[in-house]
């Protein structure tokens, strides 16, 4: 919302100056954006009088003009203006001066040949309109030698102030006086409404149709208007606040809307026939708005409409059909009141908006109907003359003043600020908000605080208008001792994950929670796509981490990176809910060149099972009771993925190198490694307090004994792992597979696993018979799982 | 004899080598060494005599073999300091530092902020992003028509099948969640106060330019309990960002505004200064907006099903990523999203950068 000060200074008695307003409305939550004085770029303009016009003596279009700019000595101007003559009155800029029009700066300068210093201006070169036909000409009686800006009235600062949309009060100038008023910053003029002696009957019927829609509607009817242009003051401050003035009567709404928050529309009387009616739209039916635009109504939406079709949606813009013209003798002014969530419905889904919409949806105060209309008819007649008829006004307009129960403690209890009684009420009272006295205070809202509906809403008053700067901080109320824990189990595995998968060398990425459904089509497809994406590349709600993080990987890729490991721990969204999981892609070189170990080579789908591992261990996962199932999904390779399982339902993770498919879509050259962790399938842990189980590192040496056994080629590794663990529980503590072959002394169809096997006495060391059962008892059960110790 | 003793010294001392060394060893205390003779004649002497050649002849014996034993030690030096001035590399070769993981900026920041929160007593809750539009909108007091909806630029989601007749109009119609707000609501529905929780997490805007992307996080804070006024806001608000930017010099300005699900309402300012051309949290050379704040509004706890008469509290909320913008520096909301590596690498943080009450919660 934007104002100028002596707009304001109509409304507001005051001395204040232009800086404690700023301030004052910022610190009252009327937000200031911007203020600017187009005077102040105008300043090195003054008034000036061309003494004498001769020809150029090298050019046919320019003139040499001798300017009086009341600074003694004519100034000699070469000029091209075709109205540039002896006897003109107009602005002149001195060398020096920065012409805002034209970005450039004025110099002292040979023209043709002929010296000149400065210019006389036209409106654009001073960006007071877009005239570029001839220099400005001011009234033969404008002070020569006078500043030009304030002489014309242009030394005004122009002030933006953000409206919260529950002060559809202060979207006019009025009301934000009140609110200054109110705030000590002076006296708010009573708004002087001159009643406009009617001269006839309303020739026009009214009628309401839609009720609810538009409960009430006041109308006039002006016979004889003149709807030229809009006098110069009336221009100047529209265009200053960024209005274009359009005619008399146009911007005679303007400015009431502007100065009262309250919208009006003017209808050319001769376009319309018959009754005018508030009601609803017919499905179907159409209107040209005043934007030019035509719009297809439906039945939910209300119009004013006469015999012939719709005039205007309603409390949202006019028609093009019925608006005023120059030609326009006869007018119908409206000034109604619109159901501010209909007005909201029907500009949603027209996907409408304008100053009328803007005040309606937030609801304009339903006590200004009749002033508003008297106001709206003394303007206009003063603008554009005519005569007016009486006023009609059908149905009522919803009932004003909500009464609120209200304890002055409130203010302290609530807002943080002891307020004294009478400074409250004064302060309520100076907002238009009636009190009544009590234990409980009544208060009454007035009819434009149509926010007001409690006593939170009054504590806001009083302490915005005291100043929210007197809210001392207190301190929260704090139990003694230590802070205690507050994360969840939830979190902090998160926490873990996070900070092991960084300490292991990936980078962590966030990627956007929405992709291209193409994307996330072999990932099981979006359980969710938007209504009304950004791109249809942002659509998708993501069945997986791989594709974004993927699309990041190419990005680094193409952008020279030689090695990429990215990790992101986000959300999955899937049908039955939003599920928190890691996903981690390898890409590239295992790391750059290194002079020690030569060209590392890419990575392979063991690289993503060792940190899905490391990961799933890190947040306490039994990684030891995992079973690896392959395949994994089909985005991932059938041969070299797998599952890691607790049991064949529960897939804790998933790993492996990506399908060449996949690879082919995101536009990657392979191999490229992934996986992804679910971290809500990772059993919780037990909760069993701080202690650990009793230890003491064993105090007899262990032993260590290497197996080789031959299996079948396609028997899983982890099947004789477990094998030979399970030999003997107690003696074998660790098993581990150092060596996998193929090839010469291995029979076809057979692979040689190597274990190395430690065994720890619990009691007694070992004595050879012993080891030999042991040995025994691991080849035994080897060979139940198919192997046979190698020779 | 001593000068016997004296030449067998002096050629022990002179040994070039171990081979050398040996051949004196053998020849002193070989079998046949001089001094393994000497011993042996020690049989044939009188007591007496033995008494007085005994301790002479094992004295000579361990001079000798001293001797042998430092020059050995000399030798072997010798050997392997000529060995190691063979074995030299140039320790000036770089070396892999090896795969540098990092933390996104983001995380750090929601991490920093659990902290500095935990302190204060609140613990960190969540809610899911996929919300329907009571939780994200009508219970915090904007209804349907309510103009600061448009101002949100929802993402909406198709609606399915018929709506439930029990629901207004528009009701539980999916959508991504615009804020972090309706994790108010489902704290307050699921837990009884008193309420302290932040919840941070992402939240959606259909709007897209160099200072707004369409997804984006934000933190929320809520408590609800008897007494709680503005004044604790303020403090609550002033502990934090001194306690987040690490400085003293942290100016709040309270400024009255308007959100629907709080009354009264405040936008807070915190002063900021120049340093090095940028501007920086702290000081008082100008104000910027950081958080929107107010007074739980009676109508959101009531429909959450407490009484607005009993409990009363407060909520905030602001922008992770402004946050970490405003502390760390960058100014380019769009790379956040991008995953880069170099931007990931330059702007992220060590794994071990855990903060800690003790340690910072600064990066």
């Amino acid at each position: 919302m934007k104002f100028t000060l002596s707009w304001l200074k109509d409304h507001l008695d005051t001395d204040a100056p232009l800086a404690t307003i700023v301030e004052t409305l910022t610190r009252i939550g009327l937000e200031v954006e911007g203020v600017e004085n187009p005077a102040e770029a105008l300043a090195p303009f003054t008034i000036a009088r061309v003494l004498t016009a001769e020809r150029h003596p090298q050019a046919d279009k320019l003139q040499v003009l001798s300017v009086d700019a009341g600074a003694g000595e004519p100034i000699q101007v070469v000029c091209g203006a075709p109205n540039a003559r002896a006897g003109l009155v107009g602005v002149f800029g001195a060398p020096g001066a920065y012409v805002p029009g034209s970005d450039m700066t004025l110099k002292v300068a040979a023209i043709r040949g002929v010296e000149s210093r400065g210019m006389m201006c036209s409106v654009r070169e001073l960006q007071l309109g877009d005239e570029h036909d001839g220099i400005i000409e001011l009234p033969a009686d404008a002070p020569v030698g006078a500043a030009f800006a304030p002489w014309a009235g242009l030394d005004d600062p122009v002030i933006d102030v953000a409206v919260t949309p529950n002060r559809q009060d202060c979207m006019g100038v009025h009301g934000i006086a009140r609110d200054l008023a109110a705030a000590g910053l002076g006296r708010l003029r009573d708004i002087a409404v001159e009643p406009v002696v009617p001269r006839f009957d309303m020739p026009i019927e009214i009628r309401i149709e839609d009720a609810q829609g538009c409960p009430a509607f006041a109308g006039r009817v002006l016979r004889g208007v003149r709807n030229g242009p809009s006098p110069a003051w009336l221009q100047q401050r529209l265009k200053a606040v960024g209005q274009r003035p359009i005619s008399a009567l146009v911007d005679m709404t303007n400015y009431v809307m502007l100065s009262y928050g309250r919208p009006l529309h003017v209808y050319d009387l001769a376009k319309l026939s018959g009754a005018i009616v508030a009601r609803k739209a017919r499905d179907g039916e159409e209107v040209l708005a005043l934007n030019g635009k035509t719009y297809r109504l439906d039945s939910t939406m209300t119009v004013i409409a006469d015999d012939a079709g719709v005039h205007d949606i309603g409390g949202i813009m006019g028609g093009e059909h019925s608006g005023v013209t120059e030609a326009t003798r006869d007018i119908l002014i409206e000034c109604a009141w619109f159901d501010p969530a209909s007005i909201a419905r029907t500009g949603q889904k027209l996907g409408l908006t304008s100053d009328a919409r803007s005040r309606f949806e937030r609801g304009v105060d339903p006590a200004f109907l009749l002033p508003g209309i008297e106001i709206a008819t003394a303007l206009a007649v003063a603008l554009a003359g005519g005569e007016a008829s009486t006023t009609v006004c059908v149905g009522r307009p919803p009932d004003v003043g909500t009464m609120v129960d209200y304890r002055p403690q409130r203010t302290r209890e609530l807002g943080g600020v002891e307020v004294p009684e009478q400074r409250q009420k004064d302060i309520l009272r100076r907002l238009g908000f009636q009190v009544r006295d009590g234990e409980t205070w009544q208060v009454t809202a007035p009819s434009w605080r149509r926010d007001v509906d409690g006593s939170a809403d009054i504590v806001e008053e009083i302490v915005r208008i005291e100043g929210y700067d007197r809210i001392a901080s207190a301190p929260l109320p704090r139990a003694a001792g230590v802070a205690t824990s507050t994360a969840t189990p939830e979190q902090l595995a998160e926490r873990r994950v996070r900070r092991s998968a960084a300490a292991r060398g990936l980078n962590e990425a966030v990627t956007w929670s929405f992709i291209a459904e193409a994307e996330a089509a072999p990932f099981g497809g979006a359980a969710f796509a938007l209504d009304n994406p950004i791109s249809e590349d942002m659509k998708a709600m993501r069945p997986s981490l791989l594709p974004g993080l993927l699309a990041a990987a190419r990005r680094n890729l193409a952008r020279g990176a030689a090695s990429v490991r990215l990790f992101e721990i986000g959300r999955r969204y899937l049908a039955d809910g939003e599920r928190p999981t890691l996903g981690l892609v390898l890409a590239g070189e295992r790391g750059a060149r290194d002079w020690r170990r030569g060209k590392p080579g890419g990575f392979d789908a063991f690289d993503a099972k060792a940190e899905a591992m490391a990961l799933l261990a890190a947040v306490g996962a039994r990684v030891d009771n995992l079973q690896a199932l392959s395949p994994a999904s089909g985005v991932y390779h059938p041969g070299r993925s797998a599952r890691l399982c607790l049991g064949p339902k529960n897939v804790l993770a998933e790993c492996g190198e990506l399908h060449p498919a996949i690879l082919k879509a995101f536009d990657l050259a392979g191999p490229v490694v992934a996986a992804e962790i679910y971290l809500d399938a990772i059993p919780a842990k037990r909760a069993s307090g701080r202690t650990r189980d009793a230890y003491a590192p064993p105090a007899l040496q262990s032993v260590t004994r290497d197996f080789a056994f031959l299996v079948p080629q396609d028997l899983p590794a982890d099947a004789l792992l477990r094998a030979v663990r399970g030999a003997d529980k107690q003696a074998v503590v660790d098993v581990s597979l150092f060596d996998v072959f193929t090839g010469a002394g291995v029979p076809e169809g057979q692979k040689s696993l190597a274990l190395e096997i430690l065994l720890q006495p619990v009691e007694k060391s070992f004595t050879e018979e012993q080891l030999k059962a042991i040995a025994d008892r691991i080849v035994a059960a080897a060979a139940k799982a198919g192997a046979r110790l190698r020779d | 004899m001593a000068s016997e003793t004296q030449d067998m010294l002096a050629r022990i001392a002179a040994a070039a080598d171990l081979p050398a060394l040996e051949a004196e060893r053998v020849a002193a205390l070989g079998k046949q060494g001089a001094i393994t003779q000497l011993l042996k004649t020690l049989g044939a002497m009188t007591p007496e005599q033995r008494q007085v050649e005994g301790p002479r002849i094992h004295a000579l014996r361990e001079q000798v073999s001293d001797a042998i034993a430092a020059r050995k030690a000399a030798l072997e030096a010798a050997v392997l300091e000529k060995r190691l001035a063979t074995e030299t590399v140039d320790m000036t070769l770089p070396v892999s530092p090896g795969p540098q993981g990092s933390v996104h900026p983001v995380s750090q920041v929601m991490d920093e902020l659990a902290e500095i929160f935990a302190d204060l007593g609140f613990s960190v809750a969540t809610g899911p992003e996929i919300e329907d539009d009571w939780h994200n909108f009508t219970a915090l007091n904007i209804p349907e028509t309510h103009p600061a909806r448009a101002m949100h630029d929802t993402f909406y989601f198709p609606q399915k099948g018929e709506l439930d007749p029990g629901f207004a109009e528009g009701a539980m119609r999916h959508l991504l969640r615009t804020h972090t707000s309706p994790v108010q609501i489902r704290t307050m529905q699921a837990r009884q106060p008193p309420l302290y929780i932040i919840a941070p997490g992402r939240v959606y805007r259909s709007d897209s330019d160099a200072t707004h992307t369409p997804m984006f996080h934000q933190i929320e804070g809520l408590v609800i309990d008897r007494g709680i006024h503005m004044g604790h806001l303020k403090w609550t608000l002033e502990t934090f960002l001194k306690a987040f930017f690490e400085r003293d010099d942290i100016v709040l300005r309270l400024r009255p505004s308007y959100f629907p699900f709080t009354e009264p309402s405040a936008e807070v300012d915190v002063g900021y200064s120049w340093e090095k051309g940028r501007r920086v949290v702290g000081g008082a050379d100008g104000w910027m907006e950081v958080l929107g704040s107010g007074m739980v509004h009676p109508n959101v706890i009531r429909a959450c099903g407490l009484d607005p008469d009993e409990w009363q509290g407060f909520a905030f909320g602001t922008g992770v990523d402004r946050l970490a913008m405003l502390k760390y520096g960058m100014d380019d909301l769009r790379a956040f999203f991008d995953g880069d590596l170099r931007w990931l690498r330059h702007y992220g943080f060590s794994a071990f950068d855990v903060p800690t009450l003790s340690g910072g919660v600064g990066g």
